[in-house]
């Protein structure tokens, strides 16, 4: 439950606070219910969802006919058992586009087209099961990739001194901002020639690309906040710049690379437009799936909703799981300001 | 050995510095640099960018030379057989879009979020009321695109399984096609924006917030100022550099965003923003030269941010 005292409150009744607390909560619903929308709906049965609002899921007598419980006398809980369902994710997962649902057709025996009812078919090119995987394929080297390269470049930038340090610093800055949408010709144009559209290295070139000024920017400043002493020390016993980069950098630098990685990984997670372009169908990611569910007819109410919980699965985790390291790496350009 | 007069680990051969340098370099140099240049290079030409822009010019037909490709971009959307028609499609245009979601989403996202930072400051559950409303940043745009189509659906049968119309409903009023209905659709995907990103504004307006010492606020209580006179007077001004700094990143999210529109509508029924046009010419049409002006265009309105950002680099570079 959502206290909303304050702390610091000297106890009195206040009308302006009973207003804030009334406030914040009629946000925090606004905020919430739609979520709690997605997620009931994709548990309910296909009539249902088309015929009864998600709020009243628990009424369990309301929807068509054929939604009814068969023993008009059943009790409440076994009415309630028969209106939730997890096919829609089952289906959403297989790629199913059929007229009853995967789990059904597999028991009666007829086999869904294009199906074997194995384990098999949860790699159908049109379902999330596959779409999972490839989102993984996408995401994983296109995270370590800009923060392995950015690493090297940042401590160059932050504990060696050269000409042309400080302008290719500034050119960084500068590049951290630039829309994605002005390279995309060229790089398609580019990937044509090279044979790359449709393929994972594709994907990785690219958002390792976009990824390095925002990645560089961050390690450095966290770099350049290291006591010189460390350095120094080591430096007069003999240490070259390889063995501090490796016993001293990245050790002390492993939170900021967890915070940009975290960033990172959900950026590309979530990412559409990159994988729409290059990789297109051949290749569905999650967000490229789902967008093609709405746009096209053929999946409804239950597949989308269950598709759009199986794609925000991860990201939630990690981000009730490593929240602050998450919160931490998307604030760090904009909170040096 | 001599005393060396640069701190020592800021030593080393010529070279070593652009060795570490270098992957990163080549990386950024092909996937963002070249890639630029290359794209006004191309907006100046044909769709498959075999010929000058000027080739796509039709007799009779307004053209600007080797501009062809701009005019297009401008222009192509308006309607300019009289000053109505003219305002009329202008306000449904990429630009015209580009304008609400500018005011809309800025000002919305930027207002809740310091609204809300500073009602939770200080409350018990101030933490977990700080991630319900930063939840949306960890999902994607698709997924909060469907979150709200469902919210926004518009039942064609009696039945209204959309949240919102159902309560319109409920209170007697007539459902709403909330997608397709102009120009109020622009502004329902704005709300899906500002649902996304005013946790983003609300958590680095909180942190400034909470940076304000104690004592200055207090001061201010004693000498008989109200709640809300000590948040106009005190907390905003003394945060102003953060909220500017996030209005800016605001500006620039906004002048990129693609995923919302795209997945919402599709940017039919008068939604499109720039970056929905580029895609549709770039992807749909072929139309490469197109597709390239609309990206020059799109980032000439950013050049402002860019400097602005390298501005400000070099101050904080002066002060270390």
């Amino acid at each position: 439950m959502i206290s909303l005292t304050r702390t610091k409150s000297n106890g009195k009744f206040d009308l302006t606070r009973l207003l804030t607390g009334i406030g914040i909560v009629l946000i925090l619903l606004v905020w919430l219910i739609p979520t709690v929308g997605l997620l009931v709906t994709s548990f309910r049965p296909v009539a249902l969802i088309n015929t009864t609002g998600w709020w009243t899921a628990l009424d369990v007598n309301n929807g068509p006919e054929s939604a009814q419980h068969p023993d008009p006398n059943a009790s409440y809980v076994e009415k309630l058992g028969t209106r939730f369902t997890i096919n829609n994710y089952v289906d959403a997962l297989t790629g199913y586009r059929g007229t009853k649902s995967y789990l059904e057709d597999c028991k009666s025996g007829t086999k869904p087209l294009g199906m074997s009812c194995s384990i098999k078919d949860l790699l159908n090119p049109r379902g999330m099961g596959r779409a999972f995987l490839n989102s993984v394929a996408v995401t994983i080297p296109s995270t370590i990739l800009p923060i392995a390269i950015a690493l090297f470049a940042a401590y160059a930038l932050s504990w060696m001194k050269f000409k042309g340090r400080y302008a290719v610093f500034a050119i960084l800055v500068g590049l951290q901002v630039v829309p994605i949408q002005m390279t995309l010709v060229p790089v398609l144009r580019m990937f044509a020639g090279m044979g790359l559209n449709g393929t994972f290295p594709a994907v990785w070139l690219f958002h390792t690309g976009f990824g390095l000024p925002y990645a560089i920017y961050l390690l450095r400043n966290t770099m350049s906040a290291l006591p010189k002493d460390l350095f120094e020390s080591a430096y007069l016993d003999g240490a070259d710049h390889w063995t501090i980069f490796k016993t001293i950098i990245l050790p002390l630098t492993t939170p900021a690379i967890a915070s940009l990685a975290i960033y990172q990984f959900l950026w590309v997670w979530n990412d559409l437009l990159v994988s729409l372009i290059f990789l297109g169908g051949s290749k569905p990611v999650m967000t490229y799936q789902i967008s093609n569910m709405v746009t096209s007819l053929g999946a409804g109410w239950h597949l989308l909703t269950a598709a759009a919980f199986l794609s925000m699965l991860l990201p939630m985790i990690v981000f009730f799981a490593l929240q602050r390291y998450f919160v931490r790496g998307m604030m760090a350009g904009a909170v040096k300001g | 050995m001599a005393k060396p007069t640069v701190a020592p680990v800021m030593r080393q051969k010529p070279l070593v510095p652009w060795l570490y340098l270098l992957p990163a370099i080549i990386i950024m140099t092909v996937f963002i640099l070249y890639p630029m240049i290359n794209t006004v290079g191309l907006s100046f030409k044909n769709a498959d960018g075999s010929a000058s822009a000027e080739v796509t010019c039709r007799e009779g037909q307004p053209c600007w030379g080797a501009f062809e490709n701009y005019r297009y971009a401008l222009t192509n959307e308006l309607n300019t057989s009289s000053p109505k028609a003219f305002w009329e499609s202008f306000w449904i245009s990429s630009y015209g879009n580009m304008i609400k979601w500018l005011l809309g989403m800025v000002s919305g996202t930027v207002i809740i979020g310091l609204v809300f930072a500073v009602w939770v400051d200080g409350i018990k559950s101030e933490a977990l009321a700080k991630s319900i409303i930063f939840m949306p940043m960890a999902i994607s745009f698709v997924g909060a695109g469907v979150i709200w189509k469902f919210v926004y659906n518009y039942g064609t049968s009696q039945v209204q399984t959309g949240i919102l119309n159902a309560i319109i409903s409920a209170f007697g009023g007539e459902p709403v096609a909330f997608l397709s209905k102009v120009p109020l659709n622009t502004f329902m995907l704005i709300i899906v924006g500002i649902w996304m990103w005013t946790g983003f504004c609300m958590t680095l307006l909180s942190a400034a917030i909470k940076s304000i010492p104690e004592e200055v606020i207090e001061a201010s209580r004693i000498d008989g100022a109200t709640d809300f006179e000590v948040f106009a007077k005190i907390q905003v001004p003394i945060i102003m550099p953060t909220i500017i700094v996030v209005i800016t990143t605001m500006v620039i999210n906004v002048l990129k965003l693609f995923d919302i529109v795209y997945v919402m509508t599709g940017g039919n029924f008068g939604t499109n923003v720039l970056a929905t046009r580029m895609y549709t010419e770039m992807y749909t049409n072929s139309q490469y030269g197109r597709g390239t002006a609309i990206a020059v265009i799109l980032i000439l309105f950013i050049v402002p941010f860019i400097v602005m950002n390298i501005r400000r680099f070099m101050k904080e570079e002066a002060m270390r």
